[in-house]
């Protein structure tokens, strides 16, 4: 953990120097991003939903989110948006304190969620920059079809790899950019075994609160860098330390000593009250021991590694193949496998309310999940990074109810 | 009002509350073996449907007139009503008559409701209609080529019949005439408000998701041809204003006939942008699949749906204050629309840089009581006569 911080709060440092060093920047978002191409070119991605949720675990959020609205924002709509719009209007501060660059390029990278695009239009406006806009079809049928890879290559090489030549003022490189891929792919097959290792009982990991700062470097500004393949293999041996040790999933009070429930997790976390949702879980023995939000950035535990054989097709296989980029059916069939092969005794959904990508379909998810596995689920509500919208008290308690109604139906299949 | 006029007003508004789709179950009982294919706002390619004989019917949810009962089981309290509706409309077997059923990609709502679909009834036709975001003609074109050679292959097995080039000439020329039509009524509208009331006009237009296009164009022109005829329709002391934000869920008819009461003329509008999506017409020679992918590139609504590559939003709407002589903007959109919630910022930026006046609320297809609304509308065209006459 102490690692993956120091890590990103370089990469925002470098950021807030950029400007002084005479680097260039672009925006672009998580899913669909294509940080070895950005860093073949030596650019710098900027992602902003990772400074929102930064924002709101620092308790920031609110006040941006305020001026966003202020702003004529709508209250109804993706608090992320709102977030970076009222950090925008607020000084472009970033969550550590340091200002953030404007960006020399807007990479749309218009994968898995339709707010993306509005986003970066409403960001468009407010610093006059290019965009290069990257449509990813949507896979509804849970299928990559080849017109669909030839779609994203072809808009790759005429839309995106020239405007990131005219940012940068270098040319597009293939070779730097399938030895990014290579060192892509060595960090992917590490963070594979690191999520695959809560299959173990107990789980040495948490795979959804302890799993976002796994995925952190991964999912931000470390693909196709030496610096991500050390954090992975660092990351790697210590979880095979604490499963040698026989050692519980690490919480911000320590080591978590029992295991009392496996759960799947559905959703994203709330991010402005983080640590109280997860003591919620681990104060109770919880652990999670898959999750799908540590999907949106890649699905590498699907088998998917980038290429560097076919640099722009891995991408555009990468793309097509994030979390939120796959159709209802896909997603629930996906958890489905995690709580059978992980052997989950229940699973949750934390309901967003500002993500309809996610939400839009929980509610069958959930029941069709039950019918399928007989193993029950639990519902819960939240947002990202809008402090108003999480009520502690109701999700505790709704919280502690499932995990009773789960020990219920253990006493009853013991009896 | 001429009896008439009375009739036709009162055909429509028939097939505009015809939940159970008689209208749609009439048409095939007339001709053994046809089918009906459903869909979403805003833009499915309907001549490949139509030239494959099928009919192709719009789906807008169920307005304020449908008791939801299992709908909002499926849905939390943060998502906007239309996937509520619909898939009551679906549970109580009021879409049955449906052969299939088709989502274009209008937002994650509308997305996610098609893999509903496809886990709820998994034995029907269903399919996810992503339409390109990139406008060139050799990187979307191609793209948009591919999915519409897919359509037509499954049209073609669904229906029985393969659609051939002249088929789809035919059904190209079919819908250029009632989108023309439309057109006409629009422009007929503009320069005569109280000739053709919007209350009128949207009934008119949403018959349209039912009737096939035929039948539908020989309406609008029956309408245009009786609405003038009315003796006692004048003008009123009303401002000019454009309607956004409803091309997706719609607003009831109530709705409409407030801002009408509470002195707004309405003269232009993005109600059921769907079926005048294509904003001239298409070319009926050459190869007519390419006519209808070159007519998606270059000739697209601008809408907050799709991706505008030059960044120039609110272009299309200044555009259209001008043309229609508007003397405002009234923003109407669903509550928790995600499209227009999200346009309407920068939408809102430009109407500021050309000093054009606008007013803002979210309504529900379910909305039921409107004397907010009133007020709000009616102290807005106030303002803006008072602006006016200054």
């Amino acid at each position: 953990m102490s690692l993956q911080k120091q890590m990103i709060a370089g990469h925002y440092s470098a950021l807030s120097r950029a400007p002084q060093e005479g680097r260039k920047v672009v925006y672009t978002f998580v899913p669909g991003n294509l940080t070895e191409l950005l860093r073949s070119f030596d650019l710098l991605p900027v992602l902003p939903e990772i400074n929102a949720l930064q924002s709101g675990m620092r308790k920031l959020s609110a006040d941006y989110i305020a001026e966003a609205e202020k702003h004529g924002h709508s209250e109804d709509v993706c608090t992320y948006v709102k977030c970076d719009i009222g950090m925008l209007k607020k000084g472009n501060i970033g969550p550590t304190g340091e200002r953030l660059p404007p960006p020399d390029l807007l990479l749309l990278s218009y994968t898995g969620c339709f707010t993306f695009m509005k986003w970066f239009e409403l960001l468009r406006q407010e610093y006059d920059c290019p965009v290069a806009m990257l449509h990813v079809p949507y896979q509804w049928e849970g299928r990559i079809l080849p017109h669909h890879v030839e779609y994203i290559v072809q808009q790759l090489r005429t839309e995106v790899i020239p405007k990131l030549e005219q940012a940068s003022g270098r040319r597009y490189d293939e070779d730097r950019l399938r030895e990014m891929l290579q060192l892509s792919a060595q960090a992917e097959d590490d963070l594979v075994w690191v999520l695959e290792s809560a299959k173990h009982v107990p789980s040495p990991i948490d795979a959804y609160f302890g799993g976002v700062y796994y995925i952190g470097p991964m999912f931000t500004a470390f693909r196709g860098t030496e610096e991500g393949v050390v954090y992975y293999r660092v990351l790697r041996e210590e979880v095979e330390s604490r499963l040698r040790e026989g050692l519980g999933p690490l919480t911000p009070e320590g080591s978590q000593e029992k295991e009392r429930y496996r759960l799947v997790m559905e959703g994203p976390p709330n991010w402005t009250s983080f640590r109280e949702f997860w003591k919620m879980f681990y104060d109770e023995g919880a652990v999670i021991v898959a999750s799908s939000y540590t999907k949106v950035g890649g699905l590498y535990d699907g088998g998917f590694r980038h290429d560097p054989q076919r640099p722009l097709e891995t991408l555009a296989e990468y793309c097509l193949g994030c979390y939120t980029n796959l159709g209802l059916p896909t997603r629930t069939a996906l958890l489905e496998r995690y709580i059978r092969e992980y052997r989950a005794d229940g699973f949750m959904i934390n309901s967003i309310k500002s993500c309809n990508s996610f939400s839009v379909g929980q509610l069958l998810m959930l029941r069709q999940l039950e019918q399928r596995t007989g193993v029950p689920g639990g519902f819960i509500e939240s947002d990202l990074v809008d402090p108003r919208y999480f009520s502690a008290a109701n999700i505790k308690n709704r919280i502690e109810s499932y995990l009773q109604m789960l020990d219920q139906k253990r006493a009853g299949v013991t009896a | 009002m001429s009896p008439e006029l009375a009739t036709l007003i009162t055909r429509a508004q028939e097939l505009n509350d015809d939940f159970e789709l008689t209208a749609v179950r009439s048409w095939k009982e007339a001709v053994p073996g046809r089918k009906a294919i459903g869909h979403m706002p805003i833009d499915v390619p309907r001549e490949l449907i139509h030239a494959a004989g099928m009919l192709p019917v719009g789906i807008v949810g169920a307005g304020e007139r449908l008791e939801i009962i299992r709908g909002d089981a499926y849905f939390q309290s943060y998502i906007c009503h239309i996937p509520r509706s619909t898939i009551e409309l679906a549970l109580s077997h009021r879409l049955d008559v449906l052969d299939g059923m088709l989502f274009p990609s209008i937002c994650d709502v509308i997305r996610n409701l098609s893999g509903m679909w496809t886990m709820l009834f998994p034995e029907r036709y269903v399919r996810y209609i992503d339409l390109p975001q990139n406008f060139e003609s050799r990187t979307g074109g191609v793209y948009w080529r591919r999915e519409l050679e897919t359509l037509r292959e499954d049209f073609g097995r669904l229906s029985g019949r393969s659609i051939d080039d002249a088929d789809l000439r035919h059904s190209i020329a079919v819908y250029n005439e009632n989108r023309s039509t439309i057109r006409e009524l629009y422009r007929s509208r503009s320069r005569q408000p109280w000739v053709y009331p919007t209350s009128e006009v949207y009934v008119l237009l949403r018959a349209g998701n039912l009737l096939p296009p035929e039948d539908h164009t020989a309406l609008l022109r029956e309408y245009l041809r009786l609405a003038p005829l009315e003796t006692d329709r004048r003008d009123r002391d009303h401002s000019r204003v454009v309607l956004v934000g409803t091309f997706c869920e719609q607003p009831p008819l109530g709705l409409l006939i407030t801002l009408e009461r509470a002195g707004c003329w309405v003269v232009d509008d993005d109600l059921l942008l769907g079926l005048r999506w294509i904003t001239g017409d298409i070319s009926c020679s050459g190869d007519p699949l390419q006519a209808l992918v070159e007519a998606f590139l270059t000739q697209s609504a601008e809408t907050a749906a799709r991706y505008l590559p030059d960044g120039q939003h609110g272009r299309a709407l200044v555009e259209s204050v001008r043309r229609n002589r508007a003397e405002g903007v009234i923003f109407c959109a669903p509550s928790f629309c995600d499209p227009a919630l999200l346009e309407q910022p920068m939408l809102i930026t430009r109407l500021d840089c050309e000093g054009i006046p606008h007013t803002q609320f979210k309504y529900s297809e379910d909305t039921g009581q409107f004397a907010v609304i009133r007020e709000q509308a009616g102290t807005f065209s106030d303002s803006i006569r008072l602006w006016s006459e200054a």
